[in-house]
């Protein structure tokens, strides 16, 4: 076991863990910060994903020895962010969701793809978000929903 | 597994392309002309660099198309991974949306730092992903119209970056099992290298 001092949603915290302990269960398991969902355990669903020094990153596959002095961020604060409220409020006012569980991973690759591009087009939306899957298939509804954060966002 | 072009050498010629002195090329200079035993002794190291360009944690990066590759049997990268406009993916799939600056054993990411995709015009494949014979990659290697603009030196150096040495330590698959590394090891690709790029850089036909 080793202590790390991590900065996660602009607060310091620290944990004692196995070096080899990715992130995610850091966050989940140590921090009880359960918004970010484990999926598939190996970067290939998109579940994990939180904002690793403004890098959208896979939390699953990111040993926590590894993350250094990198700023976190987490669904839980993403409404801070003004970017991310926006997202947040289009995901409502398209009615995104279904049964939810990809919707935090979904939401960070998009606050992530919106403040590199402002106006994405749908190759671009694709493209971005092609590594982030949900199994209810509400791909059409977050396509529009990015467009309609975009919009606003102007 | 056949070592490519190892066999074809004997054992005094490498140790000739070994004891070359390469202290003015890490100075930036490379010479304008070869001698004919140089250039010989530069082909043959060529072939050397070559076996390792053609393996699969070099020649995966160094794709024709619109992503990277993955493994031994080289597949197109799984999650939609793509090349973006700088080789490092696309915002919110990036290069480094998985791969740290070292690798994660305990998670089967390999990684190191600058991890990304060669440009297009260094590709060492064609459209089909087939790997471009020895020649060709040779040209596009010492082309600095093609290369990035490296001349000899700026490739000895472009050798010895981590992300080049990576390809000696790439980790472990989330299974457990090691990946493979290219047939020789690091110091004989460096001592290949400079050899090469002190007989002038020269390209079998």
């Amino acid at each position: 076991m080793q202590t790390f001092k991590l900065i996660v949603n602009d607060e310091q915290k620290e944990v004692s863990a196995d070096p080899r302990t990715p992130l995610l269960w850091v966050l989940r398991e140590d921090l009880k910060m359960t918004g970010t969902k484990y999926g598939c355990g190996i970067a290939s669903c998109g579940a994990c994903t939180v904002h690793l020094g403004g890098v959208p990153t896979r939390s699953c596959v990111v040993p926590i020895s590894l993350v250094g002095n990198r700023p976190i961020m987490t669904i839980e604060a993403i409404s801070n962010d003004p970017v991310g409220r926006v997202v947040q409020d289009a995901w409502v006012s398209e009615d995104v969701v279904q049964c939810g569980y990809c919707q935090s991973g979904q939401i960070m690759s998009a606050v992530a793809l919106l403040k590199a591009m402002p106006k994405p087009s749908d190759n671009d939306i694709e493209d971005s978000m092609g590594g982030n899957l949900c199994r209810c298939a509400t791909y059409v509804r977050i396509r529009q929903a990015i467009k309609t954060a975009a919009r606003q966002l102007g | 597994m056949k070592r490519p072009g190892l066999t074809v050498f004997p054992a005094v010629l490498l140790l000739a392309v070994a004891s070359v002195k390469t202290a003015s090329l890490e100075q930036g200079s490379t010479p304008a002309r070869a001698a004919p035993r140089s250039t010989s002794l530069g082909l043959a190291a060529w072939q050397e660099i070559y076996s390792v360009m053609s393996h699969p944690r070099c020649v995966n990066c160094h794709t024709a198309s619109d992503y990277p590759q993955q493994g031994d049997e080289r597949h197109r990268h799984l999650f939609n991974v793509v090349r973006g406009p700088e080789g490092k993916g696309v915002p919110a799939l990036q290069c480094a949306t998985c791969h740290q600056s070292a690798n994660a054993d305990s998670t089967g990411v390999p990684g190191a730092p600058g991890w990304h995709l060669a440009p297009l015009s260094i590709n060492w494949q064609d459209a089909n992903e087939n790997i471009l014979p020895s020649s060709a990659v040779c040209k596009t290697v010492s082309d600095p119209r093609k290369n990035g603009g490296m001349d000899g030196a700026a490739l000895v150096r472009h050798h010895q970056t981590e992300l080049v040495k990576w390809a000696w330590k790439p980790g472990f698959r989330n299974d457990g099992t090691a990946r493979s590394v290219p047939p020789i090891n690091y110091e004989q690709f460096m001592a290949a290298t400079r050899t090469w790029v002190q007989a002038g850089m020269p390209c079998p036909e």
